[in-house]
């Protein structure tokens, strides 16, 4: 028995941090939510995709890396610590999963071999299957598809477009086909994009498991599910060691404040939320790898426990900064809004906990 | 127990209803001050924020015992009144008088501590909207120990000229005015050596920097001095007596951050919303997870805001113990505010995380703004946590903290 990541998901972790720790600091992080360097944006996105971040999850035979979603979630911890301003939960993770799962053989190697080879991206709305907001509906038929999708992760800039209907089929359109049109939002995350989908009788491509079966959607969800909230642990944690840092040098009363109760018991009451989570997302990971039958019940665990638990860390490690933590200049609100987000996208923490009781036939 | 404010006052109720009546949908031409806080329907007449605040004091409405020589109402206090007036106008869904720490912090000591011409010059205008007022207390190095502030004063030639750093400093690229708390003895101990001035903010000398907050407005600022000289008069109390002329302040401020009747508001808005929203088509306030969460709340304000009744009742019943009542005020209110808004995000799931100017933004984006700036006001005004300690030590009488050595 071993419970733990490996050395080579701790070595690419790894990796992904110095990336980012080099080429996205939080200066060109906050040029890039400004809209001001867009040119850095797409560097730091080509970077992490030479690391090999487009087909973690892609099998070997369509040139991926074949890597498991264990191994996904150990960078998605990466890319949250560092607040990645890049495409990863739609296009690298729930896109994938959906095609390996609910694909034809056609579709996989049509598909997946041009991810691999990053020469199409796919952004995903499935906000239809999980909760529809605004009276959105999508109406799919074997080769047209028209409607409204809310909150498309990663459609920014992608070529393609993965969704689904209320009942979990899943079709891909390509961006430029006519009929389309793209309506970007703005949530209070900026490092990521969420996007509007409105169609009208669009050429659809319909993967085929996915007309008589949710494995396939139920998979990319619960994946997705885990990888935002291994996202959410690693900008909690980045958050505690912020806020740990401060307290230790910073002083108030002719005393460094971390040696204030008050102080040390915000710290360690973070750092004792935040342990355990570690532990459910990599078992969630683990079950979704390897124990198929537990693995849509902790998927939402994990999902539905790091967003109450991260909701909390982001205010405490705020008020442990005072009113510097307030200011854009410490930025600590990216990462406040980061787990903001990741805390609602597929499904916020009440909703998830209903179907983790559906699930389980309560 | 009587609840009842007596016929004389159901009357004024009643005359303040009809008032509330006549001025629906009154709105500004000039924008507020805090974005996105509240958008009053534009249903009737326009006017500028300084007409409203003479409206209201004309009537009575607002600055009702402060005399009419010093541009207020004139009448005796009656807090039962002010109650009133609030509630309807809340209840009205009309704009209150202008707040701020002009109006909240420095009238109230003005008119407890300054000198007549202080009070002829000083407050009329601020009453009436057209001097802004911005808090000079805290320092970089000075926040919950603000008594450790370092921003000097020195009397040379009949003048103040000061020399230092203000931070956090709220509105103050606004403001015409600046109360700042300056150490002009530095030779007397940390408390003693204070004094409270009165700094023009286009005096040269000082520059306002802006400083964006999380949720991306300049909510705040940095204020720096560099030689700037006021009249040796722009003083309230005496030299090094600042430190209780500040207390004085505090409290104001601390009762303003949190007023009751705006959160009754909010839960009333959060209602219509939770029942105009729908997921999968069933309207929110059907959904029992968010029934329950809702009600929990809505307790919680109904709590708060009977707590602040009975702070009130002590005032007007001699020998009414509520001190605690009255100092758990800032830390319930801020943090029930942060909730309450959060909540809001959270049952409009993705649609919550909207901001700016975003297609399909809800309510001009206010839940989620409010959500950040009252983690803000959770630490400005003396954090959570001195809150918590100032209610230990001086409510509960528990033994301080040991103070580090040689401090
Ligand atoms: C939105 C906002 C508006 C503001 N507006 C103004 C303004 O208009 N004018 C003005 O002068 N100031 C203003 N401030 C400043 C505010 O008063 C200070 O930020 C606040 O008092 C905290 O001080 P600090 O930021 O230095 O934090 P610190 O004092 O450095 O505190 C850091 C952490 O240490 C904790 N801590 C410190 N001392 C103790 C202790 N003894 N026991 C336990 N815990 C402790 C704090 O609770 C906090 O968690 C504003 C602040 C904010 C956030």
């Amino acid at each position: 028995m071993y419970f733990g990541l490996s050395e080579d998901q701790i070595f690419f972790q790894e990796n992904v941090s110095k990336f980012l720790e080099d080429q996205a600091s939080l200066d060109i992080i906050r040029s890039i939510t400004e809209g001001d360097s867009l040119e850095l944006q797409g560097e730091i996105h080509s970077g992490l995709v030479n690391l090999g971040l487009g087909s973690l999850l892609i099998p070997e035979e369509f040139g991926g890396l074949g890597l498991d979603l264990l191994f996904a979630t150990a960078v998605s911890q990466s890319l949250g610590g560092g607040i990645a301003p890049i495409a990863f939960t739609g296009s690298y993770i729930m896109a994938p999963l959906a095609i390996i799962f609910g694909g034809n053989q056609i579709q996989k190697e049509r598909y997946l071999t041009q991810m691999s080879k990053n020469s199409i991206r796919i952004g995903v709305g499935f906000s239809q299957y999980i909760g529809a907001r605004d009276n959105s509906t999508i109406e799919m038929n074997s080769n047209k598809i028209s409607g409204r999708s809310l909150f498309v992760l990663d459609a920014k800039d992608a070529t393609h477009l993965m969704l689904s209907d209320a009942n979990g089929v899943i079709g891909l359109v390509s961006k430029n086909s006519s009929g389309i049109e793209i309506v970007e939002l703005t949530t209070v995350d900026k490092t990521r994009s969420y996007s509007e989908v409105i169609l009208n009788n669009v050429d659809v491509d319909v993967l085929e498991q996915t007309t008589s079966s949710n494995d396939a959607i139920n998979k990319a969800v619960d994946g997705g599910r885990i990888i935002l909230a291994a996202d959410s642990i690693g900008a909690s944690q980045r958050l505690i060691d912020k806020a740990v840092a401060y307290s230790k040098e910073r002083k108030q009363f002719g005393r460094v404040i971390g040696s204030f109760q008050a102080v040390k018991h915000m710290c360690a009451e973070m750092a004792a939320d935040l342990e355990p989570c570690y532990s459910l997302v990599w078992h969630a990971a683990y079950c979704f790898d390897n124990s198929p039958d537990e693995a849509r019940l902790m998927a939402c665990h994990a999902k539905s426990h790091v967003s109450e638990i991260s909701k909390m860390i982001a205010k405490k490690a705020t008020e442990v900064h005072g009113g510097m933590g307030f200011t854009d200049l410490m930025g600590l609100h990216y990462w406040f809004k980061r787990i903001g987000v990741n805390r609602h996208t597929l499904g916020a923490p009440e909703l998830v906990r209903e179907e983790a009781a559906n699930i389980q036939n309560f | 127990m009587d609840l009842n404010y007596g016929a004389k006052y159901e009357d004024f109720r009643k005359e303040v209803r009809e008032f509330c009546k006549e001025w629906k949908g009154v709105n500004f031409k000039d924008s507020a001050k805090i974005p996105m806080t509240q958008a009053f329907e534009a249903t009737g007449v326009t006017m500028s924020r300084s007409e409203w605040q003479s409206t209201l004091i004309e009537k009575g409405y607002f600055a009702r015992s402060v005399p009419k020589e010093y541009g207020g109402f004139g009448g005796e206090s009656d807090i039962i009144k002010n109650r009133i007036i609030a509630s309807e106008f809340s209840n009205a869904n009309i704009p209150a008088a202008m707040g701020g720490q002009g109006i909240d912090m420095l009238v109230p000591t003005l008119l407890e501590l300054g000198t007549e011409e202080q009070k002829k010059r000083y407050i009329k205008p601020t009453l009436h909207g057209e001097m802004i007022w911005c808090q000079g207390y805290s320092e970089p190095n000075a926040g919950s120990d603000l008594a450790s502030l370092q921003t000097k004063g020195e009397l040379v030639n009949d003048s103040w000229v000061i020399n230092g750093q203000k931070i956090w400093t709220s509105t103050a690229q606004y403001s015409q005015m600046m109360f700042c708390l300056v150490r002009t003895e530095p030779d007397a101990q940390k408390h003693a050596g204070i004094s409270y001035l009165l700094v023009p903010m286009d005096t040269p000398g000082l520059e306002i920097r802006p400083l964006v907050d999380m949720t991306l407005k300049a909510g705040f600022n940095e204020v720096f001095f560099t030689d700037v000289t006021i009249p040796k008069g722009n003083i309230i109390g005496k030299r090094g007596e600042g430190w209780a002329v500040a207390n004085a302040t505090l409290g104001h401020e601390r009762g303003s951050l949190t007023d009751p009747n705006a959160t009754v508001n909010r839960v009333n808005s959060l209602i219509d919303r939770m029942k105009e929203e729908r997921l999968d088509g069933t309207r929110l306030i059907d959904i029992p997870v968010y029934r329950d969460k809702l009600i929990s709340i809505q307790a919680k304000v109904m709590a708060f805001q009977s707590n602040s009744l009975r702070v009130l009742s002590s005032k007007l019943n001699k020998g009414q113990d509520t001190k605690i009542a009255g100092m758990i005020q800032k830390l319930v209110g801020t943090e029930l505010r942060h909730e309450l808004e959060g909540f809001a995000v959270d049952i409009m799931g993705e649609v919550g995380t909207l901001y700016e100017d975003s297609p399909h933004l809800r309510d001009s984006g206010s839940w989620q703004f409010l959500y950040m700036y009252y983690l803000g006001l959770i630490i400005g005004g003396g954090t959570s946590q001195i809150q918590k300690n100032i209610i230990s030590e001086r409510g509960l009488g528990m033994p301080k903290e040991p103070k580090a050595q040689g401090v």
